[in-house]
């Protein structure tokens, strides 16, 4: 049986600047991660994006890969976070 | 599809609005530890609690990871030791024997709390339950991790006025006995009218003998989350305000259940309640008080206090209840003094004191809480007031407790500081009238008629 995906949110805020897209894709694409849904705005000249991915066929584990995402952010001065999508629809949805 | 506002949405709460799952507390029944050699009987709780909770450090951790929602406080709650020690315990040194089991099994695991050092007494004590409550002193000052909690009444079978006494006593010789550490042993005991078996926040959880042999229960929080929503809604009508709270305790229920859930599947443990708490911390912004002053008081304390407050536990458990399909314990809004800035505040401008504490434990959950007081009030006045919150709940059929921190060496006026998740309390006067000849007779106040009520 195939395994069920899992969608999990990855949000970066911070400042705007040149290449952040690029730099979370690539890191995804490296890893086999696959992009769902990509929403982005600016407020107030911060730079705010979120992206649904599904993590089904990740190479790596779900912590690692939170991990390390989270640390590609901090090289390039953004904050980024990887949550499992439940804890939104569960919030949101009825 | 989930979108952007609504992540954002969930995100501020969390980092910045003190949304936090407060506890996962994992009950586990020690009945089938119990044995009439004390030696064994140790052993025999050591290793249950060991076995049964080995996972639950690392499962709270790992949930936090997955869903990035920080989970404050991992705690076990265990069979009230009254009942598992009596048959091995013949004096209460025994007791404290198997208090300093729990506290290396909590050591052993890595929780911060252990709850159920217990006894249940709202009728009668049997010589077991007496000698566990005269061990709570020593126990208590003896170990870092154990919580005590004493059942002296309840609606069915009105209150053990005999217990009240001896708990004016025992509050007391424990303040005595941590007076180093500023009384802080008595941060550790409540004293509770109607005890909930399924409670799993701190001091006063302990595994009712009606539960399951393990059952997981989790405790929510987010007084934070509810004061940043209505300062959205300022000024607006009555209406407005109690929808938005239910809104938002909708909310923060639901993230609870997500992580009662998880950690249920996890640990192969089933899942028991969610307690729909509003609980306070001493971080700023995370204050009960703060909602209250939202509202429109101007202090916690002012005329006003005790309705607003009504209104926010009801709309609050309105909320929560669609939220989650199994509800229990303590669900309501806590009022602790020192664990809330704006309960300090307030004390400290003048506008709260013990009276109108006490009044609004009518209305919320779930009595004077982390209240400190001069330490050379008299035990029988102490008792008095346990049994005045006792009465309080026995009539109107809810939970109520005691949780008073008499100062040894500290007056009113003065500050003590706990540390911590537990603040910091200003001493609050107290009544100095006496009632020891109240206190002095023997015996229970009978249970209440359910009729007629006025």
């Amino acid at each position: 049986m195939e395994k069920k995906a899992e969608r999990t949110i990855i949000t970066v805020v911070g400042k705007d600047t040149v290449g952040i897209i690029a730099k979370v894709c690539t890191y995804l694409a490296e890893n086999s991660i696959n992009v769902l849904d990509i929403s982005q705005t600016i407020v107030q000249d911060f730079f705010n994006m979120m992206m649904i991915v599904d993590m089904k066929k990740a190479s790596k584990p779900f912590y690692q890969c939170a991990e390390e995402l989270e640390q590609a952010g901090k090289e390039i001065g953004v904050a980024i976070k990887c949550q499992r999508e439940e804890i939104f629809n569960k919030m949101h949805r009825i | 599809m989930i979108n952007i506002w609504e992540v954002n949405e969930t995100n501020k709460m969390i980092e910045q609005e003190n949304l936090d799952v407060r506890t996962i507390t994992l009950g586990i029944s020690l009945l089938d530890c119990i044995d009439s050699d004390l030696k064994v009987l140790n052993e025999n709780i050591y290793n249950k609690i060991t076995r049964v909770s080995a996972d639950l450090v690392e499962t709270g951790a790992e949930i936090e990871r997955k869903y990035g929602i920080p989970i404050v406080n991992k705690r076990i709650s265990v069979t009230p030791i009254a009942l598992v020690g009596q048959a091995a315990c013949k004096t209460p040194e025994d007791f404290v024997t198997i208090a300093k089991t729990l506290d290396q099994a909590a050591k052993a695991v890595g929780v911060n709390f252990i709850g159920g050092y217990s006894a249940l007494v709202s009728k009668g004590m049997t010589k077991g339950d007496e000698d566990l409550i005269r061990s709570i002193p020593q126990a208590l000052s003896e170990t870092e991790r154990v919580c005590s909690s004493i059942n002296v009444g309840s609606t069915k079978t009105g209150i053990d006025m005999d217990a009240v006494k001896l708990m004016g006593e025992i509050v007391l010789k424990t303040a005595e006995l941590t007076r180093e550490e500023d009384s802080l042993g008595c941060a550790k005991l409540v004293i509770f009218c109607n005890a909930p078996d399924d409670n799993p926040f701190m001091a006063g959880a302990f595994h009712g003998v009606t539960e399951a042999d393990a059952i997981i229960n989790v405790g929510v929080s987010g007084p934070g989350v509810v004061k940043k929503a209505l300062e959205r809604v300022r000024g607006e009508d009555f209406e407005t305000l109690c929808e938005t709270i239910k809104r938002t305790a909708f909310k923060i229920t639901r993230v609870g259940q997500l992580v009662a859930q998880e950690a249920s599947r996890k640990m192969k443990i089933p899942f028991g309640i969610i307690d729909l708490s509003l609980a306070p911390t001493p971080a700023v912004g995370d204050s009960v008080a703060g909602i209250l002053e939202e509202i429109g008081l101007e202090y916690a304390g002012a005329p006003g206090t005790t309705a607003a407050l009504a209104l926010l536990n009801d709309q609050v458990k309105k909320g929560g209840i669609m939220a989650s399909s199994y509800v229990g314990g303590l669900s309501g809004a806590f009022i602790p003094v020192s664990e809330d800035q704006g309960m300090i505040d307030a004390v400290e401008a003048g506008a709260l004191t013990l009276e109108k504490l006490e009044a609004m434990t009518c209305v919320c959950s779930v009595g004077l809480d982390m209240i400190a007081i001069p330490g050379d009030v008299p035990a029988s006045t102490i008792s008095g007031i346990i049994a005045d919150e006792m009465a309080i709940g026995m009539i109107n059929q809810k939970t109520t407790a005691v949780r008073l921190i008499p100062v040894i060496g500290k007056q009113v006026g003065e500050v003590v500081e706990f540390g911590g998740l537990l603040g910091h309390a200003p001493i609050m006067p107290v009544n100095k009238y006496g009632c020891e000849a109240f206190i002095s007779r023997s015996g229970r106040i009978p249970a209440p008629v359910h009729s007629f009520k006025n």
